[in-house]
Parts: C-alpha cells; sequence; structure tokens
C-alpha cells in the first residue's frame, strides 16, 4: 500500500501529514519546532526517512535539524572534526547551523561583494536557509540556497556545510541585488540524468547553471524579459521565482518568474514564453505532473503589488501540453472571498496513480487533490502561514 | 557555580531547564559564560553569538544584576552577584513587536 507524507514548513513550526494510497485521511503530526520559521522541509529520495529541515529566527539564527525516522524524532547533526560526534552527555555537537562564505584564497572569493539597495556594494551576510535539496543518490548529501544568495553543499549528513563558492563569485555577482524578501538563493534543481548539472535561482539574479558540479556556473537567463529592470532583457537581474523539471525530460524546465510563464527545451540555455490564457501570470511556484511532462501546474497572483488570487477566486491552472493553453481547476477550492497567496515552496506532487497534487497557503490551509487537479478537498485548514510543502510517496 | 537563565526557545535547543549551571575558571566575563555554556550545549553554537566572529546576535540581549550589559566589553567582569550564583547572567531574546 503507497502512503503519501507531505512535509510542511510555517511560520511557526513544521507539520507532518499522512495518508494512505487513497489520500482520504490524514493525520497532521506537529508542529516541530514550535514558533521557529521552518522555510522548508525536504526528505531524501533515496532513503525518505532522512529528512532535513531549515529552522530558523530572526533571534536566534538558523539550525538545521534532521530526522532518520521519519519525522518521529529529530536531531541537530554536525560537530567538528576534530571534535567528539557527541558531547559527554551524549547530546550531538552543534557545527551544523555554521554557513560561513568560502573566502579563502584556494577556492573562494574574497571580499565579494553585492549591489544593495541604495545601488552601493555591501557584503555578503549569511541569514537564513531557504531550500534544501537532498542529492538524488546519496542520503548524506543535500544541498543548501541561502539568503544571502549562495550555494552550499554538506557530504555527511548535515553535520557541516561548504560553499560551493564559485557561484557567487560568477562575474555578475556584483551586479546581483535583493528582492523585497531578500536576496536569497531559494531553488536548486538536480538534473537526474546528469550528476554534474545542478539548476539555481536567484531573487533577483535570475537562473544558474553548472555542468561540472559547481566548479563553474553560466547565468541562463536568455529570452526572458523584466520590465522591473533598466534592461528588460539584460543577462542577470531577473526576479525567478521557481523552476521545474520532470525527471524523464531533464532539458526541458519550466519557470515561474516574477511575471510570465517560461519554458526551455535546451536546459535552459533559451526561454519563452508560455503564459498564454492566464488570467494573470504572475505567480510564485510551479509544478510538474508526475507521470506527464507536459502537464504543469501554478497559481496565479494577481501582481507584484496585490498578492492575492485574481477576483478573490482561488484558482489552480493546469497546461496539459507544456504552456499556452491554460485550464482553471476550482473544483473544491474557495472561489469567493479568498485573499490568500501561495508561495514558491509550497506547491509539491506526489509519485502515485493517479498523481496527487498539494498546496499550502499563506492562510493556514493545505489542499490536496488526488486525481491530478481535477477536484479539490482541504487536508488541513488553520495552520501558520504554509512556506513550503514537499509530498514523498512511500512504498 | 554561574547561573545562567536562557530564552524559551534556547531552552528547548539545549533541551534544558529554564535555569543551567556552568563553572569557569578565572574572571568571570560575558566571554567565559558563553564558551562555557556552548562547551556544554554544543547546540547553542551560533544562537546566541554569531560562528566565527563571536559578536552577539543582534537581537540578543544580556542582563546582569538589573542592568542591560549587552552593550559591554565581552571582556569585562561581570558583577559580583554574578559571579557567586546570587543570581542569574540573564539571556533574553529581545522585545519585538507591538
Amino acid at each position: 500500500m503507497t502512503a503519501i507524507r507531505l512535509l510542511v514548513g510555517t511560520r511557526k513550526g513544521a507539520f507532518i501529514l499522512t495518508s494512505n494510497g487513497q489520500r482520504t485521511d490524514w493525520s497532521i503530526d506537529g508542529p516541530f519546532f514550535a514558533g521557529w520559521e521552518i522555510y522548508h522541509v525536504n526528505g531524501s529520495p533515496v532513503e525518505p526517512d532522512r529528512i532535513y529541515a531549515s529552522q530558523s529566527s530572526s533571534w536566534f539564527g538558523q539550525i538545521i535539524q534532521r530526522s532518520d525516522d521519519g519525522g518521529k524524532t529529530w536531531m541537530q547533526p554536525g560537530s567538528d572534526a576534530t571534535e567528539p560526534a557527541v558531547s559527554p552527555d551524549g547530546l550531538p555537537q552543534g557545527e551544523s547551523n555554521k554557513f560561513v562564505y568560502d573566502t579563502s584564497e584556494e577556492t573562494g572569493k574574497p571580499l565579494s561583494t553585492h549591489q544593495w539597495y541604495d545601488g552601493t556594494q555591501h557584503p555578503w551576510e549569511f541569514a537564513r536557509v531557504w531550500h534544501l535539496e537532498p542529492s538524488l543518490d546519496d542520503p548524506d548529501t543535500c544541498y543548501a540556497g541561502v539568503e544571502d544568495a549562495a550555494l552550499f553543499k554538506t557530504t555527511d549528513g548535515a553535520r557541516t556545510w561548504h560553499e560551493i563558492a564559485a557561484l557567487r563569485g560568477h562575474e555578475t555577482g556584483p551586479d546581483w541585488a535583493p528582492g523585497a524578501g531578500g536576496m536569497c538563493l531559494h531553488t536548486v534543481v538536480l538534473d537526474p540524468e546528469n550528476k554534474d548539472r545542478i539548476y539555481c535561482a536567484i531573487s533577483a539574479a535570475g537562473t544558474f547553471r553548472t555542468d561540472d558540479g559547481g566548479k563553474s556556473w553560466k547565468a541562463i537567463n536568455r529570452g526572458l524579459h523584466s520590465e522591473q529592470i533598466p534592461d528588460p532583457t539584460a543577462e542577470v537581474g531577473h526576479c525567478v521565482h521557481r523552476i521545474a523539471i520532470h525527471p524523464s525530460r531533464p532539458d526541458t524546465l519550466y519557470m515561474q518568474k516574477h511575471w510570465d510563464v517560461m519554458r526551455s527545451d535546451d536546459g535552459g540555455d533559451t526561454w519563452r514564453e508560455v503564459s498564454g490564457n492566464l488570467p494573470s501570470d504572475f505567480g510564485f511556484p510551479i509544478a510538474v505532473h508526475a507521470y506527464d511532462p507536459e502537464t504543469i501546474y501554478v497559481v496565479p497572483i494577481l501582481s507584484d503589488s496585490l498578492h492575492y488570487p485574481p477576483d478573490g477566486k482561488l484558482r489552480v491552472y493546469r497546461s496539459r501540453s507544456g504552456g499556452e493553453t491554460w485550464e482553471a481547476l476550482t473544483n473544491g477550492l474557495p472561489q469567493e472571498n479568498c485573499y490568500v497567496n501561495v508561495l514558491r515552496d509550497a506547491m509539491a506532487v506526489d509519485k502515485a496513480d493517479p498523481c496527487g497534487i498539494y498546496f499550502g497557503t499563506t492562510g493556514g490551509q493545505v489542499y490536496g487533490s488526488s486525481d491530478s487537479g481535477d477536484t479539490w478537498a482541504p487536508i488541513v485548514r488553520d495552520l501558520p502561514a504554509v512556506l513550503s510543502v514537499e509530498a514523498q510517496t512511500l512504498s | 557555580m554561574i547561573r545562567v537563565a536562557l530564552p524559551y526557545h534556547l531552552q528547548v535547543l539545549a533541551r534544558c531547564d529554564r535555569e543551567v549551571t556552568i563553572q569557569i575558571d578565572g574572571p568571570v566575563t560575558q566571554r567565559g559564560i558563553l564558551d562555557a555554556l556552548e562547551a556544554r550545549y554544543p547546540m547553542l553554537r551560533g544562537t546566541v553569538r554569531e560562528h566565527v566572529s563571536l559578536k552577539r546576535r543582534p537581537r540578543v540581549r544580556f542582563f546582569a544584576a538589573g542592568e542591560d550589559v549587552s552593550h559591554e566589553s565581552p571582556d569585562a567582569e561581570l558583577p559580583k552577584s554574578i559571579a557567586t550564583g546570587a543570581e542569574p547572567f540573564r539571556i533574553v531574546g529581545a522585545v519585538a513587536g507591538g
């Protein structure tokens, strides 16, 4: 029997929602790490009970939590390699939250800066981990996208983290500037067929790709058009909100940009707009159906000034043609007086059959569909504002 | 024995009570207290003060003997009441919001 486990990060803790393959009855566990902002919770594809969570607070900084039993118990892994793994009382040492930019002469970028809101140069300052992307084949390896924008990697189960500094050292790095939410690296996509190919998206710099495991990076924003920057077709400066791929066709990428839904069929080298008949092409999340690489989902939001759905109607839009032609999915979703938002990491699909799709809102609702989006039902209604949703399909 | 009072969220992280005790050899200073606290509860590293720079996080406050000593030198000796354990060195999450 297949089971579905949803990993939900909120403004005030993490929650785990579990159901059997029917996806009709759900148990809700949590809050875990109550009172902390949980930007992302994500499980290993090869060892689903290995789960990583990003826990942060404006007061007490960043914490990385790890579970090895599907979220029943959690720990802060990590210690300096020269120290014992546990304290004299058996408690884990605490270096797992140490995200230090690589400023070494050999591999880092000493004294590098980026553009600040007033146009001056500003040093990189770590704020939090936005996104955790576990390796596709090793449960101890995980990537972390952080603010200020940089990519970190652990290969020891989050005991220690090391920056992949070549990304931040890209020649355009000094031109990157923060969006309203900070300068965050919020999306990490791993190519399932090529271990050396990784995609990252940064607000507000754009999308970058490495083909050599992180040693060098290429800005891949050709075809993007952003009226919010002085040169709408500049190499960098675009506020990319989310990118997604289907594992069977990794050269095809979909993007929800600040405005515009985009598609690339050449690994991001070129993009074309596929917003088509959407009521608004502003939004945050984008997801691909588990079995059909041409079926994609977005949640249109009215505008960058009005972060709520058009007409007060919460509608997921589905395209079965890889964009351009979209249909509204409304059955079971509120169609009046709804003014919530759905954030970039807050939509996910499962791998059950038929494909399930889930999203969480800033109003604290998590909705699910067990029929590829045809009908929806709330799984839980009154959580804190939802920041992220990940779906695990358990055998 | 030095007494240290922790805010709620750090109690949860360290799996300890509101007040913990630590031992310090030599002068009792902020730095000495935090070094000993982090050695005893390593999961608190990076939460009270930054990794590497060891600067106090901006929204963390230190109170001692009824005074806010957050802006004092980390190497300044703390009042006798802290050194003797008559009262706790208080680590506080700054008040924020309305």
